[in-house]
């Protein structure tokens, strides 16, 4: 996976979760997966289509969800309020939508499909075309995960090679 | 959440009233917050484009606040139709989608204005004024700083 499509969705993360939790947040982990991913706690999937395809999960343990979606709501959140996951969905819609600007502005076209509760434990396996980046931030709630599997379009792919 | 001063309509010294349009309840609730942080009133809601289109024609409110990525019908298409059908009708799109080329999309089929996600009540409360004009009024002028 290309760093030019991951860059966008770190600097749309660190906007959004440094906006909405009033605090500085850091990556505090970067690893490839190239096994089937595993739900940690609260997820939210996001599916994209067009130049890039693929999908981006975001996936919070259930008291960092709580945290979150309490800290947006200017209201404290049971971890068992379904407001939480909807909030873990609005934060995945947030960052990603960002990104896509930053990335449409770039030439890039693509739709985005809104975001579904990501509740099964286990996800596709990567493949080689779309290995799966985990990116791990650190936030003042607590780590919100983002476990991105993206590749260009082989139309876009062959675009770019014959340039 | 900071103060503002409440924004009325001119006509009457009512409550601006609003029709939230996002598929995310938390996103709503959310709006729903920050818009009566400035006096204003949800007279409605709507998860989808579609919907919106009928709650329209129902409520009539003063100002829509419309996300774009929505199920059934996405947000652009709906204010496309409600401005249609009702030049008045003031749309804000809301949306963290905000590429130059949908916020030119959303402008040229309707909308008054675009604001991007994640919403700063401070430019949501500019917008909001700068779209309502004349058939708007801050009650405490002091309180919001003009």
């Amino acid at each position: 996976m290309k760093m030019e499509l991951i860059q966008p969705f770190i600097n749309a993360a660190d906007a959004v979760l440094s906006q909405g939790l009033e605090s500085p947040m850091a990556i505090e982990n970067l690893t490839m997966e190239e096994e089937a991913y595993r739900r940690k706690g609260v997820a939210a999937m996001v599916e994209l289509s067009g130049d890039i395809e693929g999908r981006i999960i975001f996936d919070l343990a259930p008291k960092t969800a709580a945290r979150v979606a309490s800290h947006f709501a200017g209201a404290e959140l049971p971890e068992s309020d379904e407001l939480v996951r909807e909030a873990v969905c609005e934060l995945a819609n947030q960052v990603i939508g960002n990104a896509i600007a930053t990335l449409n502005d770039q030439g890039f076209h693509f739709r985005v499909h809104p975001p579904v509760s990501h509740t099964s434990e286990h996800g596709a396996k990567s493949t080689e075309d779309t290995e799966a980046l985990v990116l791990c931030f650190g936030t003042s709630s607590g780590n919100v995960c983002m476990n991105i599997a993206l590749r260009y379009h082989a139309t876009r792919e062959k675009a770019m090679a014959g340039t | 959440m900071e103060q503002f001063g409440a924004i009325k309509r001119s006509k009457d010294g009512q409550a601006v009233q609003y029709l939230i349009v996002d598929d995310s309840v938390f996103a709503r609730k959310n709006l729903g917050r920050i818009i009566e942080s400035f006096g204003g009133q949800v007279a409605g809601e709507a998860g989808d484009g579609l919907t919106a289109i009928s709650e329209y024609d129902r409520l009539k409110p003063d100002i829509v606040l419309m996300d774009i990525t929505m199920p059934q019908m996405e947000g652009i298409e709906a204010a496309e139709k409600i401005v249609q059908k009702n030049p008045e009708a003031r749309v804000v799109m809301v949306s963290s989608v905000g590429y130059q080329e949908n916020i030119v999309a959303a402008l040229q089929r309707g909308a008054r204005h675009f604001v991007q996600k994640p919403v700063k009540p401070e430019v949501l409360y500019e917008v909001i004024k700068y779209v309502l004009g004349d058939d708007g009024a801050v009650a405490n002028a002091a309180a919001a700083g003009v």
